[in-house]
């Protein structure tokens, strides 16, 4: 006998994520998934971030690493609630894991969410976290071929940041072709070149997230 | 290696489904994968033999119909399928599109026992 079933695998993960999404609107936190590949600066940009922040909004972090608590100890050294989940060797951070950190998550003290996916340009864009906004932070040293590679990433992504851009000149880099090639196949994406070390374009960073915010 | 993650909630899903039909046994799954999601065809099976043993789907066929990636230019209006590291349109040359296909992950039906 044939049963026809026509449900998206992923859709008991697109559950949790719809709860995810309610209790943070009802507690109205705005979550924000960063995702790029391992050593991009997602720790680095959180920590611009939230020195940026202080005293326009309140902060939290949940930090997805496969193992360790590093980023979770000098992002606590910020004075801002942080939640590590140790994803044990997973690639990727779940709904699932999500909704259990969020309860150790101080939800009616802050306004803003980040969460650090795990260093990884596959697996992260298939799983909705319940987050508002997909941020891709690419790397220049990564090279400007990574759309192409990893279509989906850039394809979900409502904003990719081109960091180390102060390596420009030191670097075969074709920022205005990488950033064609992002535009032609998603018109919404928002890309801002950011360097953590010099401190360009965190201002427009973090302006276009309080814009978001609303 | 999120195949591990994605072929554990297909089990998961074949087995709600079978179980809902009173099903002593799960004898095929047809699966549809677009080829954007980068998941590997081999590794969904490698898992599901491994995780499904000891349930009502140990030993199913899976049959993959893998969906390539298309695109559909905004210039032109035309459909083309995207290949890699060529991203301009074939009839006009254009790089402004939209995905229309390649983003499938979903149980299109089962056959059981």
């Amino acid at each position: 006998m044939e049963i026809k079933v026509v449900k998206d695998i992923l859709d008991a993960n697109e559950q949790i994520a719809a709860r995810n999404r309610q209790l943070l609107d009802s507690n109205k936190v705005f979550a924000v998934n960063l995702m790029s590949s391992p050593g991009a600066g997602k720790t680095s940009l959180i920590l611009e971030t939230i020195k940026r922040l202080k005293g326009k909004t309140k902060v939290g972090v949940i930090e997805g690493d496969v193992s360790s608590s590093l980023d979770a100890e000098v992002v606590a050294k910020e004075g801002v609630p942080v939640v590590q989940i140790n994803t044990g060797g997973g690639c990727h951070l779940d709904a699932n894991m999500t909704s259990a950190a969020l309860s150790n998550v101080p939800l009616k003290d802050i306004r803003l969410l980040l969460i650090e996916n795990v260093g990884n340009l596959i697996c992260p864009a298939e799983f909705d976290l319940g987050e508002h906004r997909k941020v891709l932070i690419s790397s220049i040293p990564e090279g400007d071929d990574k759309p192409f590679k990893y279509p989906l990433m850039f394809h979900e992504a409502d904003a990719v940041l081109i960091n180390k851009i102060d390596l420009l000149p030191y670097l075969k880099f074709d920022a205005k072709a990488f950033s064609q090639i992002i535009k032609g196949m998603n018109q919404k994406v928002k890309i801002i070149q950011v360097s953590c070390v010099t401190g360009q374009g965190i201002e427009e960073w973090v302006s276009w997230l309080l814009t978001q915010m609303g | 290696m999120h195949e591990l993650a994605i072929t554990q909630s297909m089990l998961n899903l074949v087995l709600e489904q079978a179980e809902k039909a009173g099903a002593k046994e799960v004898g095929k799954i047809n699966l549809v994968i677009g080829e954007m999601t980068g998941v590997v065809s081999d590794c969904v099976q490698f898992y599901f033999d491994f995780i499904s043993r000891g349930t009502i789907a140990e030993g199913a066929a899976l049959a993959i119909k893998t969906v390539p990636t298309q695109a559909r230019c905004r210039g032109c209006n035309k459909n083309f399928e995207l290949k890699e590291f060529d991203w301009t349109c074939p009839y006009c040359q254009g790089n402004n599109m939209e995905i229309v296909a390649g983003k499938e992950l979903f149980v299109e039906s089962i056959e059981v026992e």
